[in-house]
């Protein structure tokens, strides 16, 4: 049956993820861009809603609910407050829900009940420097040696990685294959540079990595000898960021069509003229479709189906729509647009990551 | 209820008869009647006639029936099965599906405001016999285009009588030729019944083939869907029986919109209808590009960055992600008619998406094949003209735009114009 109503239990999650956003994430998040930093409470009060503690089995104090539709409507509330909160709230996932869709039983009862508790810096590291990255195509390599392998390489865009206590590494493996490695805080040739200067998601932390040699043993590759189901991992990241990006679309929408309404020139709201009400109308349309290609792409992976296509096309969609439509929120507010004591321009600069984001979201 | 992609699979089966249908009957005459613009498409009437007519007949049976609240609760999928059904003869042939013999949107109106005694009687003759016929619906004036409350044509009812007698000239009616002079059809028209109350004093009246003070004009000759019947309708000193009224005779006018809110909820189940044709064109511009594509080598991937793809195939995706949105545009407004939801929004959200990206997604489509992509040889330069109709009728994309944005604005139509 075809349907667009969530469940009464997420219509709840959405309402508390909402008000959390609302009341805490949107007063701080200009703060929160100029200087870099986001206050531990709020940080804690977005951990407090127990989205990944609530992905865990039952046995490790969970809910057992890890459904990507779930993650896409949670995804998008987050976002909608303020994609750097949002995104840090959602780092340790980065980390936690591979161990949960690949981990092997030892892995799985070492590393899940870090998450059952308060906030942990833990994160991953995919995206690679350079002009172009192809998370097909990693540079950076795990080679076999001993009873262990040895890991080298390039990261870049890695979120909390200065404070992070562990850290999955993706390498290419000497099979050709990708694989996932669990590497601790301070291991031997495990070097965190400089804190990222973005344009945009500016208070969420992120560092190059440098693995040089870097040691690990045979038990500390995710899921131990079996390959790495790294495409259903790369399908639901890119569910994950759609649903961010509409999120950030959304919120930037609605300022546009709050401001149109209580701006006066020419005698008039500028929502009564055509020229503003059709970008708006615009922009809702593309708000709607992206959301839509993302809850059809979780949907299809929540089902066990390939969703390879509607995971690519809903994640390319949704970055071309929230460069669009924070585009326009922009051009509504006309001079006011430009000045960073209101939100769009951020949500621009946030919007305009879409593209390149890669390894940032798992939701 | 819980947010859910999946085809019922009685749509499913419907989907893919319908699909048998255009590939087997409808291509292969599509570019013979692209050509010969007035030629109907016979051999698709006739195997139509019977589904359509016994589909009509279980819906009337179904009016008849007692109130059954056990079925009433059961989720319906009416809707979904049509917009399926409209999307793949559309990829077949939008001009020939456009003849498919129905009542269309005169029966929508009838459904949206007649009577239970107005149904069976209009309808009825839709349910039976071997001989198609055709519904069809006139509101379109040479001077009310998109301004619908503009409308000219009178009915003033004749005391003495009880009769209506209609006034007037429409345009631009689908259909209108094969319900009022191919077959006992009917023509649903808008007229007003008291001009200086606008809206208020808009009703639609049925008017059935062989009534006298109708005259229908030479079909339009047109851009795209030639196959489909498009006339113009006079009516002069038209006489017909009061109950061919359908609605309420009395003109509220304080801030009343009863007449013109029937042609709304019109719009709001046949938008998302005509949204489904339009993303049949696009399908089948797109199927046939990445197919022959395929063969000179150039594939799509979806596993690939964006600076591994090629321009054609980075226009490819586009063409791809844009029907994708407006097809799932499109299923939620239709979905939402099932549940017996107001899709005013999402209707008109879905027309003006599905309008624009049909328009785009076939003019790249020619774009991309070259000259062959022009050339009359191939159907791709006539599935761009077939597509350019659905941002125009059934509301242009503009008119859309104008009816999202009053509703995320709350505007009522006079505070935005």
């Amino acid at each position: 049956m075809v349907s667009f109503t969530p469940t009464e239990e997420q219509q709840m999650l959405i309402e508390t993820i909402h008000r959390y956003a609302e009341a805490q994430v949107r007063p701080i998040a200009h703060e929160a861009d100029e200087t870099g930093e986001i206050p531990a409470g709020v940080l804690r009060a977005g951990w407090e809603i127990g989205l990944i503690p609530a992905a865990l089995p039952e046995a490790y104090g969970g809910l057992g609910e890890h459904e990507a539709l779930t993650g896409v409507l949670a995804a998008e509330e987050l976002a909608w407050g303020d994609l750097a909160v949002a995104l840090k709230v959602l780092a340790p996932a980065l980390f936690a829900y591979p161990v949960l869709m690949a981990g092997t039983a030892a892995q799985q009862a070492e590393l899940l009940p870090l998450f059952a508790g308060d906030y942990i810096p833990v994160t991953a590291a995919l995206a690679e420097p350079g002009l172009f990255f192809d998370p097909r195509a990693l540079a950076t390599t795990a080679t076999a040696q001993g009873d262990g392998y040895i890991l080298n390489g390039l990261k870049r865009n890695v979120p909390l990685a200065a404070e992070a206590q562990k850290l999955l590494i993706y390498a290419r493996e000497d099979s050709g294959t990708v694989g996932a490695y669990i590497v601790d805080a301070g291991a031997d040739g495990l070097t965190i540079g400089e804190r990222e200067k973005l344009m945009g998601i500016r208070a969420l932390p992120t560092y190059p990595v440098t693995l040089s040699g870097v040691r690990v043993d045979a038990a500390r590759r995710l899921g131990g000898e079996a390959p790495l189901p790294y495409e259903a991992i790369l399908n639901r990241q890119q569910v994950a960021l759609a649903a961010l990006a509409v999120g950030v679309a959304r919120a930037a929408f609605e300022y546009a069509r709050d401001y149109a309404k209580g701006r006066v020139q020419f005698g008039a709201p500028i929502a009564t003229k055509q020229a503003i009400a059709f970008m708006l109308a615009e922009m809702a349309i593309e708000v709607d479709a992206a959301r839509l290609m993302a809850w059809e792409a979780a949907w299809k992976l929540d089902q066990g189906q390939d969703a390879t296509r509607e995971a690519y096309l809903a994640s390319r969609y949704a970055a071309d729509t929230v460069v669009f439509v924070a585009d326009s929120a922009v051009q509504t507010l006309g001079g006011y647009g430009f000045i960073r004591e209101y939100p769009v321009e951020r949500w621009l600069r946030d919007g305009r990551g879409f593209a390149m984001f890669c390894g940032l979201a798992i939701v | 209820m819980a947010i859910s992609f999946a085809m019922p699979e009685r749509v499913e089966r419907e989907r893919m008869m319908a699909q048998a249908l255009a590939e087997g009957i409808m291509r292969p005459v599509s570019r013979q009647l692209d050509e010969n613009e007035h030629e109907r498409p016979v051999d698709f009437i006739k195997l139509i006639w019977p589904v359509m007519r016994d589909q009509q007949a279980r819906a009337l049976d179904r009016l008849k029936a007692p109130p059954d609240p056990e079925k009433e609760k059961k989720p319906r999928s009416t809707y979904l099965a049509m917009m399926v059904q409209i999307e793949a003869l559309s990829w077949g042939d939008a001009g020939q599906y456009l003849c498919i013999p129905s009542p269309l949107l005169a029966g929508a109106a009838i459904e949206a405001v007649g009577t239970p005694e107005q149904k069976e009687r209009f309808l009825r003759r839709f349910a039976e016999g071997d001989a198609p016929r055709w519904g069809a619906m006139a509101m379109t004036e040479p001077n009310a285009g998109s301004d619908t409350k503009a409308i000219e044509t009178t009915a003033v009812l004749d005391p003495e009588t009880r009769e209506w007698i209609l006034n007037g000239e429409k345009i631009f009616i689908t259909s209108g030729g094969l319900a009022l002079r191919e077959s006992d059809g009917i023509v649903v028209v808008w007229a007003t019944i008291d001009r200086s109350a606008g809206r208020a004093g808009m009703r639609p009246f049925v008017v059935e083939a062989g009534t006298p003070g109708v005259t229908v004009s030479k079909p339009e000759i047109k851009h795209g869907i030639r196959a489909s019947d498009t006339v113009s309708i006079k009516f002069e000193n038209c006489r017909i029986p009061y109950d061919n009224l359908l609605g309420d005779p009395e003109v509220r006018r304080e801030g009343s919109r009863e007449g013109f809110r029937g042609a709304m909820a019109t719009f709001d189940a046949s938008r998302p209808l005509v949204a489904a044709s339009a993303l049949g064109v696009g399908r089948a511009a797109l199927e046939f590009v990445k197919e022959t594509l395929h063969q000179h080598g150039i594939d799509i991937p979806y596993d690939q960055p964006y600076h591994r793809l090629s321009a054609i195939q980075r226009d490819v995706l586009e063409m791809e992600a844009q029907l994708k949105a407006a097809y799932l545009l499109t299923l939620r407004a239709t979905a939402m008619l099932d549940e017996g939801l107001r899709n005013n929004l999402e209707a008109s959200m879905a027309k003006a998406k599905a309008g624009k990206a049909v328009t785009k997604v076939t003019q790249k489509a020619v774009e991309l094949l070259g000259m062959m992509g022009y050339s009359r040889e191939w159907l791709v330069e006539k599935w761009m003209r077939d597509a350019r109709i659905n941002d125009i009728y059934e509301g242009t994309g503009q008119i859309n735009l104008l009816i999202v944005a009053r509703r995320i604005l709350g505007y009522s139509s006079s505070e935005l114009s």
